[in-house]
């Protein structure tokens, strides 16, 4: 979990942050669900991913983070956080998926060398259902990546409005 | 410490009750946990309650933990009792606010039980 010594802004610096998208990511699957996701380049249908978490970043960094699961795996990283079964896991999905994608927004700002101080995060935010439409006022990049949680795959993704 | 009360602070239940059993995976035996969203629902809770131990979120609604920190000096029942943030917010400005504000530790989320061991111990044994 230490900062990568690279300046910000820089366009092309984007292209270096996936792997520490990835990286904090599987940091906070390692160490607070005790199991691992996987990066893959298969691609995914996106139909079934109806659940979103979103945390806004602000500051030298301004985008959105978010991550798209389906319920069964929503159900499952609940499980893992609080020691029970999916099935009675209940409400507690959304709040763990919010807290992952806060985590995660968290752990990656401060991998990148000056982001941690500059940059703030927003309380995070579920929606469930698949069918909406995001229209981001500005976005001048995006990263993007799919990993493998229990088998099924999660989408997360990073837009960048400055 | 033996049989310690304990207020978590985090607007994630989820995140509350992962701190409550880091601190038992730690050996810290708690007699009492109390739970609050935030901020403003902590100070609430201490106008009623006593506690050995708090361990605070930073970014919350309604009052945030730097917030409720500073405030507390505010409140009898929390004169001298040890504060640990626990949070994503984990840079050096944060951590000196937090510390200047008056928290005795401060763990970054993610987290281990081991570093919750390795944090709140200390603080509860009175070490700086």
């Amino acid at each position: 979990m230490n900062a990568i010594g690279q300046s910000f802004p820089a366009e092309q610096a984007y292209d270096t942050w996936l792997p520490l998208l990835q990286l904090a990511a599987q940091e906070v699957f390692n160490l607070m669900l005790n199991c691992g996701v996987q990066p893959s380049t298969a691609e995914v249908d996106d139909q079934g991913l109806d659940n979103t978490a979103m945390v806004g970043l602000a500051g030298k960094l301004c985008g959105m983070l978010t991550i798209r699961c389906r319920t069964k795996s929503a159900a499952v990283m609940a499980s893992k956080m609080l020691g029970v079964t999916p099935e009675s896991a209940g409400h507690a999905i959304w709040d763990a998926l919010g807290e992952i994608s806060n985590m995660v927004a968290g752990n990656f700002k401060n991998k990148i060398s000056g982001m941690a101080d500059g940059c703030m995060l927003s309380v995070p935010t579920v929606i469930t259902g698949a069918d909406y439409n995001l229209h981001p006022l500005a976005v001048s990049s995006a990263i993007r990546t799919i990993l493998i949680f229990e088998g099924e795959p999660i989408v997360l993704s990073l837009e960048i409005h400055n | 410490m033996e049989n310690i009360r304990t207020l978590i602070v985090d607007d994630s239940s989820v995140m509350r009750k992962i701190v409550e059993r880091s601190l038992r995976q730690a050996g810290i035996s708690i007699a009492q946990v109390f739970e609050a969203g935030n901020g403003a629902e902590a100070l609430g809770t201490l106008q009623e309650n006593k506690v050995d131990l708090i361990l605070c979120d930073i970014n919350m609604p309604v009052m945030d933990g730097l917030e409720f920190v500073k405030q507390l000096s505010s409140v009898e029942n929390a004169k001298g009792v040890p504060i640990v943030m626990i949070t994503t917010e984990g840079s050096e400005g944060h951590v000196v606010q937090a510390l200047s504000a008056g928290a005795r530790g401060y763990i970054r989320k993610p987290f281990t039980p081991d570093q919750v061991k390795e944090h709140v111990i200390p603080v509860l044994a009175g070490k700086p």
